[in-house]
């Protein structure tokens, strides 16, 4: 798995470099940030990305907003998408996977739990 | 009559038939009875007159031997493999201790990095509860900063509850955030084993702020996050060390502050007066 395109969508400065910290295990990667919806939705209109990474609270626009956008558009429809939140009860959970999420990873996060999780979601994507 | 003799013709034809086969057969038995013979002769001569039983059991013997030495094999193999799976065993347990000291350490780093990426106190502070929340999985707590002048434990920053509780009355050596600050040691209960309720004056871990042995301030936390039952051990580890952090940046973005208002002020009197009057 080379050169995969990642956007990370996070408002928090500290928990984006942590996420793209992990993510740069895997060799010749690049890495979009955006920090919230709506900057996310302008920096794919600029670039293709293989996976999206997004947390739920964030001003603008929030995560499961633009997880829904992404599923009506054809576009993003079967990209694979994981949240990555504080929020984490079971009716969270179901909330964000049934918007269209592929996976929901409750913070703090161990960076092998969510390279396992990107590794899954990439070998089942076609 | 002519009937007669071509029946006994046709008799006496299958008869010389059935001798010839006769014949071929007895010349059959005869080669294989003198093969049998050489045979049996040559074995006597192999065997320098050992019988066919006693060459029989030696070969039994040697295929004893061989049997043994091949379950002897087998065991050391057996035995070399489950070292192995030891070795393999003892291998993945030290690959996920790494993997999780490299978690801590990739978490350290961009703590500390963040921590130190500014001398803007509001910015910093903003930064210690991100860290909180994200890294230690806090859902309500307070950041607290020791007034050197009136000895007092007073909030700069608070998550997860509406309004900030009173500290006003909270001295060094009082209660436990007090004796935090006192001693500069942590506290810690379980929140999980204990069915622990938020409590403002009994946090389920107070942490000193510390620079060296001067302590500047306490994080407490009353509340971890709904997916985290309780502390990990990891996370005592990792709460010292960004309380380090956290405290050498809080205090030197205060001081940046504190110097920034100095500066400015001085440099209010500096143009104040060499200012032109204005009346000559």
């Amino acid at each position: 798995m080379e050169g995969l395109r990642f956007l990370v969508v996070e408002d928090s400065p500290t928990m984006r470099q942590l996420i793209s910290f992990s993510l740069k295990r895997f060799k010749g990667c690049k890495i979009v940030e955006a920090v919230d919806g709506v900057d996310a939705l302008k920096k794919l209109q600029q670039e293709e990305v293989d996976m999206i990474l997004t947390d739920i609270n964030m001003p603008v626009m929030d995560g499961l907003k633009l997880v829904s956008l992404l599923r009506q558009n054809t576009k993003t429809r079967s990209l694979p998408i994981i949240i990555i939140t504080t929020e984490g009860a079971q009716e969270d959970r179901d909330r964000g996977l049934a918007l269209g999420a592929n996976a929901y990873i409750s913070k703090p996060i161990q960076s092998s739990h969510l390279l396992k999780i990107i590794t899954d979601l990439l070998e089942k994507t076609p | 009559m002519a009937d007669d003799h071509s029946d006994i013709f046709k008799k006496s034809q299958e008869f010389l038939q059935m001798l010839s086969k006769q014949k071929d057969f007895i010349q059959d038995l005869l080669k294989e009875n003198e093969r049998l013979r050489f045979e049996v002769a040559n074995l006597r001569q192999r065997g320098t007159g050992d019988t066919v039983d006693s060459l029989l059991r030696q070969e039994l013997d040697l295929l004893k031997k061989r049997l043994a030495q091949i379950e002897s094999e087998k065991q050391e193999l057996a035995a070399a493999c489950q070292r192995v799976e030891e070795e393999n065993k003892d291998f993945a347990q030290r690959y996920v201790e790494i993997e999780e000291q490299n978690n801590n350490l990739a978490n350290l780093y961009v703590a500390s990095y963040q921590l130190h990426s500014t001398l803007d106190f509001q910015e910093v502070v903003h930064i210690v509860l991100e860290i909180i929340i994200n890294l230690i999985g806090a859902e309500v707590f307070c950041v607290m900063l020791l007034d050197e002048k009136t000895n007092e434990l007073g909030v700069i920053a608070q998550e997860g509850h509406e309004g900030a509780p009173s500290f006003s009355n909270i001295r060094i050596g009082e209660g436990i955030l007090g004796t935090v600050v006192k001693t500069g040691e942590p506290y810690y209960i379980n929140q999980a084993e204990t069915g622990y309720q938020v409590d403002f004056l009994h946090p389920i871990a107070a942490i000193p702020l510390k620079i060296k042995e001067n302590v500047i301030g306490v994080i407490s936390i009353y509340k971890l996050l709904v997916q985290k039952d309780a502390f990990t051990a990891v996370d005592y580890e990792l709460f010292s060390l960004l309380a380090a952090h956290a405290a050498t940046s809080i205090f030197s973005s205060k001081l940046y502050s504190q110097s920034e208002r100095r500066l400015t002020t001085i440099q209010g009197f500096l143009d104040l007066l060499t200012a032109p009057t204005g009346k000559q």
